[in-house]
């Protein structure tokens, strides 16, 4: 046994001590799932047409990447994090507390969630009172008092006459998912809000408010289907009586399978999510670690990359992706902020 | 009990008299010794048919196992392998394209920087206004561009950068075809009835595919691509090179790490160990080591190698270190197992002719074992090849273009890109997707028909 760890820990020592004096030549970044496959070909588009090599993504989701990305300073810890929210407070002060002061903010796009059925079953045109209606755990009583009950609704025409006689039944995904949250803040909680007792919660006791509001219910008709959109869209295309909730480019990516349901009298397309008509979208944000621009190469030139028209532009190639555009004078603002790499001084 | 051949004497008596078998029982103090055996002999040819299906029934049961893992497993291959065989094939389509110095935006005798600048992009759309030059409207411009694989300018390029004569002169160029494109000319479908089609091609998309095949200037072939780049955003730019070459190293990590240490601790334990509380104690955690579950090992690398050492992330040298101690225990085992097999008379005699201990293990022992050895060293290492888990944590699942060039290059493996393409929005990611299942698959069958070969070859039964 002797020989044993005297030969791992000299195995270990001279790899770590030949470690830390090593550069990094290609730029980190990690985070967001959502932000992933527009990081991806912005990454590739600069990896090419630059001498610069191919910077590496991590998929982490939008806590983990801001966790290792407010770690601290140095070539081990990534350059940029995606972030399908904007960062918290607390992040941004643990990044301060860390030595990351000098954190660039790029807002680059928004995200429409899409609840979608199969193109062989009829449109849905509901509004989000009845999603939360259909999806909480509890809901107000159906004969108008102003209490609340353990949601009894098993067919949509329980909700409301007008919508087809079949059971309720929806796929989305789980708790530990991005998208899951935004559709939990958009769409569940715009629909609780149109109950005005429950809106008045959100002052008398906001704890409850959340609760009420957040809460899915977990009796068989809200369907956690993983993390993993194209088994939703799989599942749609077998099951037409279902719904699914998943990001818009999979809807983009799968129009011959699957369609969108009217929310609020808008369908999730490209031009009710850029003009926020569509209730249920979500901004996409990266954030980029200013101190470090000149010790790892290429970092300002990825920015420029990303911040081009020919990339997140009305025509450009993100779009094309599925990611909605800022409009004109917003994305000219952000992009001389990154042009002359502005960090964010506090979070108003 | 009764002997069988006085047993079968006596079942042609038993079958007309029919004895009662419960009054047999009552007597059975008083009876002789002949109506006992008459009522075995009764008992047995009673229950003898049960006994036959009973027996016919277990078989059957075995045979239905075989058979309904065999069908599990015959549904999955088949549904990969009808999945991912289209992405070894990809479709190219020919166009004409005209490379003067003015549509190219570059000089006269252009460096090549400025080539790598110039506008072939403009040049490709340019080619397909030409093909097609009925299309006016902006709309279906714009269709039209979709055709062709966003790689194609790059591939220009890298044409005209090796052959910089090529500027001015006007050529035919097989480009590859975007991956809806692909899919259409790859299924076969009959292109003249689009509605029949299922598809996000628009009909005048399916019109233009239609005239270009018609025509002959698509054409299907081997997707070298496949095998020679790295993960890509667009489908039909993506390979598995980088992915492969991942695994590669981490492999040889892992395996140079882990042999010689499995192979030290097994000849110890086995040979020069004594028998104490201690061995014992060092026996039963390696056993406990094989049975931790994997993910576990990669907070360990995370903590230890990474936060502590200062190790690269993403890096192969870490991935190996950390599967290398997922393993360690099943090399140990195995080759244990292989020494134990080692007849101790080969000891003796060693020892008998005036060998040391060590000489004994180096020059007899362990070369009799090694077959065992390196057999349980393959799987082990194949186990290694197929983790995922571990490697989340310390960062190899991430997006890889470059293909890595050595320990400390940011990397990936192969069921990390599979995990990966799985989860992408573009519809031919799927078959991306089996077709890099396939070839996990393939290398995995590999390695243990590697192991099989090498203990049918060298294995010595005593």
């Amino acid at each position: 046994m002797k020989k044993i760890s005297i030969l791992m820990g000299s195995v270990l020592l001279s790899a770590g001590l030949s470690a830390p004096a090593m550069a990094r030549d290609n730029i980190s970044i990690v985070g967001s799932s959502t932000v992933y496959p527009f990081a991806i070909v912005v990454a590739e588009r600069f990896g090419k047409s630059t001498d610069f090599k191919t910077p590496k993504i991590e998929a982490t989701g939008s806590g983990g990447g801001m966790k290792l990305f407010c770690s601290g300073l140095g070539v081990n810890t990534p350059d940029i994090t995606n972030s399908s929210r904007r960062i918290k407070q607390s992040e941004f002060d643990s990044c301060r507390a860390n030595g990351v002061t000098d954190v660039i903010e790029v807002l680059i796009g928004y995200d429409g969630i899409a609840i979608a059925n199969s193109v062989d079953a009829e449109q849905f045109d509901m509004s989000t009172k009845d999603l939360f209606n259909a999806l909480a755990a509890e809901v107000p009583n159906p004969d108008g008092s102003e209490t609340l009950v353990a949601n009894p609704y098993q067919k949509w025409s329980d909700i409301n006459p007008d919508f087809p006689d079949k059971r309720i039944e929806v796929m989305g995904p789980p708790p530990t998912s991005g998208t899951r949250d935004a559709f939990v803040e958009l769409a569940m909680e715009g629909g609780c809000s149109a109950f005005d007792f429950i809106k008045a919660m959100e002052k008398s006791d906001k704890n409850k408010f959340k609760t009420v509001c957040h809460t899915m219910r977990e009796d068989g008709a809200f369907i956690e289907a993983g993390e993993n959109d194209n088994l939703i869209v799989q599942k749609l295309e077998a099951n037409p009586d279902a719904l699914g909730i998943f990001g818009f480019s999979f809807l983009e990516q799968n129009s011959d399978k699957v369609q969108s349901s009217i929310i609020d009298g808008f369908e999730a397309d490209f031009d009710s999510i850029a003009d926020g008509d569509y209730a249920i979208s979500r901004p996409l944000y990266f954030y980029v670690k200013a101190q470090h621009v000149g010790t790892v190469p290429g970092i300002e030139e990825y920015l420029a990359e990303f911040t081009r028209e020919s990339a997140w532009g009305e025509d450009g190639y993100l779009t094309e992706k599925g990611m909605i555009p800022l409009d004109d004078d917003l994305r000219d603002e952000v992009g001389d902020a990154v042009a002359n790499l502005k960090p964010l001084e506090s979070l108003d | 009990m009764t002997e069988p051949t006085s047993g079968e004497s006596n079942v042609n008596e038993s079958n007309s008299s029919q004895p009662d078998p419960s009054s047999g029982g009552d007597n059975a103090v008083s009876s002789t010794s002949v109506t006992q055996r008459r009522d075995t002999t009764e008992l047995v040819k009673a229950t003898l048919a049960r006994r036959y299906a009973a027996e016919k029934r277990f078989r059957w049961y075995g045979i239905i196992a075989i058979g309904a893992s065999l069908a599990f497993l015959l549904v999955l291959l088949t549904s990969i392998f009808i999945k991912g065989w289209p992405a070894f094939t990809h479709s190219y389509v020919k166009l004409n394209v005209s490379l003067d110095a003015d549509s190219l935006d570059v000089a006269e005798n252009p460096t090549d920087k400025q080539i790598r600048a110039a506008n072939f992009s403009g040049v490709i759309k340019k080619s397909l206004r030409e093909r097609f030059p009925d299309v006016k409207k902006r709309k279906a411009k714009k269709e039209l561009y979709q055709l062709i694989s966003g790689s194609g300018e790059y591939l220009l390029s890298d044409k005209v950068r090796a052959n910089p004569e090529l500027i001015g002169q006007t050529i035919d160029v097989w480009f590859p075809a975007d991956d809806e494109l692909a899919s259409l000319l790859k299924s076969g479908d009959d292109l003249s009835d689009p509605d029949s089609i299922v598809t996000r091609m628009s009909h005048q998309q399916i019109g233009f595919a239609k005239a270009l095949l018609d025509a002959g200037e698509t054409q299907t072939r081997f997707n070298k691509t496949f095998f020679t780049s790295g993960n890509s955003a667009e489908p039909e730019q993506a390979g598995i090179k980088a992915a492969l070459v991942g695994s590669a190293l981490t492999l040889l990590v892992t395996f140079l790490l882990s042999f010689p240490i499995a192979v030290a601790a097994a000849i110890y334990l086995e040979e020069f160990a004594p028998q104490n509380r201690w061995t014992d104690l060092v026996e039963v955690n390696i056993n406990n080591l094989a049975a931790v579950p994997s993910i576990v090992f990669g907070l360990l690398g995370l903590a230890v190698f990474i936060n502590y050492f200062q190790l690269p992330r993403s890096a192969p040298i870490v991935g190996g270190i950390v599967l290398s101690l997922m393993t360690l225990p099943t090399i140990i085992i195995a080759s244990r197992a292989a020494l134990k097999s080692v007849p101790p008379s080969i000891r003796e005699a060693g020892r008998g002719l005036g060998a040391s201990d060590q000489q004994v293990v180096w020059h007899h022992v362990l070369p009799l074992a090694m077959p065992g050895i390196m057999t349980g060293t393959i799987i082990g290492l194949a186990q290694a090849l197929g983790e995922t888990a571990p490697l989340l944590m310390i960062g190899m699942v991430a997006f890889i273009v470059d293909i890595p060039q050595g320990f400390t290059d940011a990397a990936t493996v192969l069921p990390v890109q599979v995990f990966l393409w799985a989860d992408m929005p573009e519809r031919a990611f799927v078959e991306k997707t089996s077709a890099a299942i396939i070839v996990l698959l393939g290398f995995l069958i590999l390695m243990n028909a590697i192991a099989v070969l090498l203990r049918k070859k060298f294995e010595r039964r005593w």
